[in-house]
């Protein structure tokens, strides 16, 4: 009984996303109240019924309700309840479940924090969202239903993809949703000002907070997605320009392009059009991501199963909202456009240039992920591009983001001043080269170590100047106010990451190589012995389970246990083993027996020392924390606006007292 | 205009995806086409499973058209197509010449013996060596060899009835109704 209502609450959350799309935006335009005010109950009742909805399909699982199709396929008796929460994401059906879920707690959490701004704008902005909503809750209906019965009812289930029974999986989607999804906000927002066609920029400091706390989870779900599939899927890599991984890594370079375009907007009123461009742009990659892994039109490591059916329909609704809003920016964006001149040295300047590198980045990233279909389309055969391509070009394309990082800030609204640059520059030049030059000594004159080094001194010494400055410069309290100490946490996390990045992919060390019970191996300064391999069991697997002790100079530094473990339904997973460490990880993963028959005796062994590589995922970290704590500026709360130093009046704070 | 360019872009890459679409309706994404079709077959020189100290090779198998099977009795998909191959080999109108892939020699006979021997030619490469140089990437794979010892079709995955009847016989007829 309770499938089927599931499938009631999300027939009747349908309904009222159509009450929540359509009676707001007419009411706007016909300056409804009464129509208008349909927009807030609607969004809760909307809510209420995709939250039972997802609460029943956990129940589902928790219960064991085989006779449930969705269920059935993605778990059995033997499969630990986390990993039968953790199941309801797993597949195709139920993620998408996932997916109007978490659009419905960005719409719950905008129609609960938004009374203070203008009621027609409320409600615009929640009627594209109802536009959103009814796209993806009339997919999972009518081609993705979670809640199919499958009868008779099967005794015991099959079993969740063993890939993705690992602490990561509890967390990677959830976030990585948080952040593509909750890019709607700021599409809906540019859309809202579109369709108002709003002369002030006031839209735009509403959005920002929005915006900064979705690319924070974006950001987050990335580094959980690289880190679980370096833990996981026991290549020892942690990013492929696999087709999903590309799919989420486009709307965070436009996103975070976004962010930066936003604050010129906010401040300045400049490059409002472009702005409003690329919001409907991070949110279309977010959606062109959905398509591109439920079509079935690119085959990747973790795509869903396709069906030519859902892919049809997810174009359609794409067609709909990414044509509809390009059709309506090419309208209306002339009448929003506006803003202060600025010269061409300047901080508007500087963000500009960074904002076309991250927008080229992202164009070059979708060129390479949709080459294989590009090919087909113009009869070229079989082609597709990898590391080697986007190795090339993505890292020439962020050199001068890394050169102008630092510096960004020194540069004032419409006009700087080239000499306090010049200044700056120079001391953090000497330091970058100093430190090169000793680095050197320590890497064995590898040279992107050395570049590595550099870049990360250069940028770090650039935001530590500046911190300097501005301690020396302001007076005590308004030295660092949450907005600009978000973008130095998030400056400085660039230079970590690029620590990690370049240190573990020069100085990296790997061995494949056949090892007999007794055998050791040196690599990187570590000795691996291996002591065999036994069998042990889990709660739903078997493994073969082997023992690597690791000495350094004879001392113990760890000893690890990789697995080849054999799931429920014979399904074989390697699990590696990982002695992390701040400076370097060890990481070692079980190949083959060299004799079936024998697992006690030689095996394959895939070793690797790692140097630096947990400062990839900190400096993805503290990027996210910077997004997080610029998201807490008192300047974008609203309600406080009228005491806040704001540059310029705006229509929110008069709106916001005539209400109250 | 200008403000019209992203609309343009956008309808371009619908277009695309529109096509990827369409084109996957079409075709299978996992079908790789084979740089050795209409090149002659890599060179081999491999034992005989029942007969060891024998030896065949490219050169010995010209002048008839053959179909090259490469199975295992590891290999469950292998299992699949036994059948087909059970019955059909008599068929076929070529020689069917096993190719038994990365296998003890002793499994592979108890596993013909439980499921019945088809081949005429039965070769055996323990080290997969000469499938490396076929380009094989999973068995069961099926490579037809016309008379002068060029590959001429090539079938991923188990032969079942369907593709037998409408990819496998149509190659070989068309083999067969060539001038020699």
């Amino acid at each position: 009984m309770t499938p089927e209502l599931g499938q009631i609450a999300l027939i009747l959350a349908l309904l009222l996303a159509f009450a929540q799309s359509i009676l707001p935006i007419v009411g706007a335009w016909k300056n409804n109240s009464a129509m208008m005010a349909v927009a807030r109950p609607a969004a809760f009742g909307q809510g209420f019924f995709v939250v039972m909805a997802f609460v029943l399909l956990v129940w589902a699982f928790l219960h064991f309700d085989f006779s449930v199709q969705y269920v059935a396929d993605n778990s059995n008796l033997a499969l630990p309840w986390y990993y039968r929460i953790t199941a309801v994401w797993g597949a195709h059906e139920g993620s998408m479940l996932l997916w109007i879920f978490i659009l419905n707690v960005w719409t719950l959490a905008l129609a609960l924090f938004s009374r203070q701004l203008p009621e027609v704008f409320v409600a615009r902005v929640l009627g594209v969202l109802g536009i959103i909503s009814v796209g993806f809750l009339a997919f999972i209906l009518f081609t993705s239903d979670p809640f199919g019965r499958l009868l008779p009812m099967p005794p015991d289930g099959g079993d969740l993809n063993p890939v993705l029974q690992d602490p990561g999986m509890t967390f990677h989607p959830p976030v990585i949703y948080m952040g593509y999804v909750g890019f709607s906000v700021a599409f809906a927002f540019s859309i809202a000002a579109l369709l108002g066609g709003e002369l002030e920029q006031a839209w735009v400091r509403w959005a920002r907070p929005w915006t900064n706390i979705a690319w924070a989870f974006l950001t987050c779900g990335i580094v959980a997605g690289s880190w679980w599939a370096y833990a996981e899927l026991g290549w020892g890599g942690w990013w492929f320009w696999d087709p999903v991984e590309n799919a989420s890594f486009m709307p965070w370079l436009v996103g975070t392009a976004l962010i930066h375009a936003q604050a010129v907007t906010e401040k300045r009123g400049s490059l409002r059009a472009w702005t409003i461009l690329l919001s409907i742009f991070a949110f279309s990659l977010s959606l062109l991501g959905t398509f591109l892994v439920r079509s079935g039109v690119l085959t990747s490591v973790h795509s869903f199963a396709s069906d030519p059916r859902r892919g049809l329909f997810i174009l359609c609704f794409l067609i709909f909202v990414v044509g509809g809003s390009l059709l309506l920016y090419a309208l209306r964006a002339p009448k929003v456009a506006g803003g202060k001149p600025f010269a061409v040295v300047s901080r508007e300047s500087a963000i500009l240039v960074g904002n076309l590198m991250f927008t080229v980045a992202a164009a070059m990233v979708l060129l390479g992920t949709l080459f294989p279909l590009i090919g087909d389309a113009l009869n070229l055969g079989k082609i597709s591009v990898g590391p080697p391509y986007f190795g090339l070009l993505f890292p020439l394309l962020m050199l001068p983001i890394v050169l102008l990082l630092p510096f960004g800030p020194y540069l004032r609204w419409g006009k700087g001043d080239p000499q306090i640059l010049k200044g700056v520059m120079l001391r953090a030049l000497l330091a970058a080269v100093a430190c090169a030059i000793v680095a050197a000594f320590f890497v064995d004159g590898k040279l992107k170590a050395i570049a590595g080094v550099g870049a990360a001194v250069w940028v770090t010494v650039g935001v530590l100047l500046y911190v300097t400055k501005r301690w020396r410069e302001m007076p005590r309290g308004r030295r660092y106010p949450a907005e600009m100490a978000g973008m130095l946490f998030a400056h400085f996390g660039v230079a970590i990451f690029l620590i990690g990045v370049l240190l573990s992919e020069s100085l990296s060390a790997t061995s494949d190589v056949r090892m007999a019970p007794g055998e050791t191996q040196h690599i990187g300064g570590y000795d691996f012995r291996f002591d065999g391999v036994r069998e042990t069991q889990g709660p739903n697997w078997r493994a073969d389970q082997g023992t690597v002790t690791v000495t350094r100079g004879g001392k113990p530094v760890a000893v690890m246990h990789p697995q080849k473990r054999t799931y429920t339904r014979e399904q074989i997973q390697t699990e590696s083993a990982i002695d992390a460490g701040v400076f370097r990880d060890l990481y070692v993963a079980l190949g083959e027996p060299m004799d079936k028959q024998h697992i006690d005796g030689a095996w394959a062994l895939r070793l690797y020392h790692k140097p630096f590589i947990r400062w990839l995922w900190l400096g993805g970290l503290f990027m996210m924390l910077g997004g997080f704590v610029s998201a807490c500026d008192r300047r974008f709360r609203v309600r406080r606006l009228a005491n806040a130093d704001a540059p310029e009046p705006v229509g929110a704070v008069v709106l916001s007292e005539t209400r109250a | 205009m200008t403000r019209l360019l992203p609309f343009i872009g956008f309808l371009l890459l619908a277009g695309l995806l529109g096509f990827g679409i369409w084109w996957n309706t079409g075709h299978d994404q996992t079908a790789i086409p084979s740089p050795l079709i209409n090149k002659s077959a890599p060179d081999f020189k491999l034992p005989l499973l029942y007969e060891p100290t024998q030896t065949i090779s490219r050169e010995s198998m010209m002048g008839k058209p053959y179909l090259l099977n490469v199975f295992a009795s590891w290999c469950i998909e292998c299992g699949v197509e036994h059948p087909v191959l059970q019955a059909e080999a008599p068929t076929l109108g070529v020689a069917l010449v096993g190719y038994n892939y990365k296998d003890a020699p002793d499994d592979a006979k108890a596993w013909l013996a439980a499921h019945g021997n088809p081949y005429s030619v039965l070769m055996t490469d323990t080290s997969g060596q000469t499938a490396i140089d076929f380009g094989v990437y999973a068995a069961p794979e099926s490579f037809l060899v016309d008379a002068h010892g060029v590959i001429r079709y090539k079938h991923i995955g188990p032969i079942t009835m369907d593709v037998l009847n409408n990819e496998l016989k149509p190659a070989i007829a068309a083999l067969q109704q060539e001038p020699r």
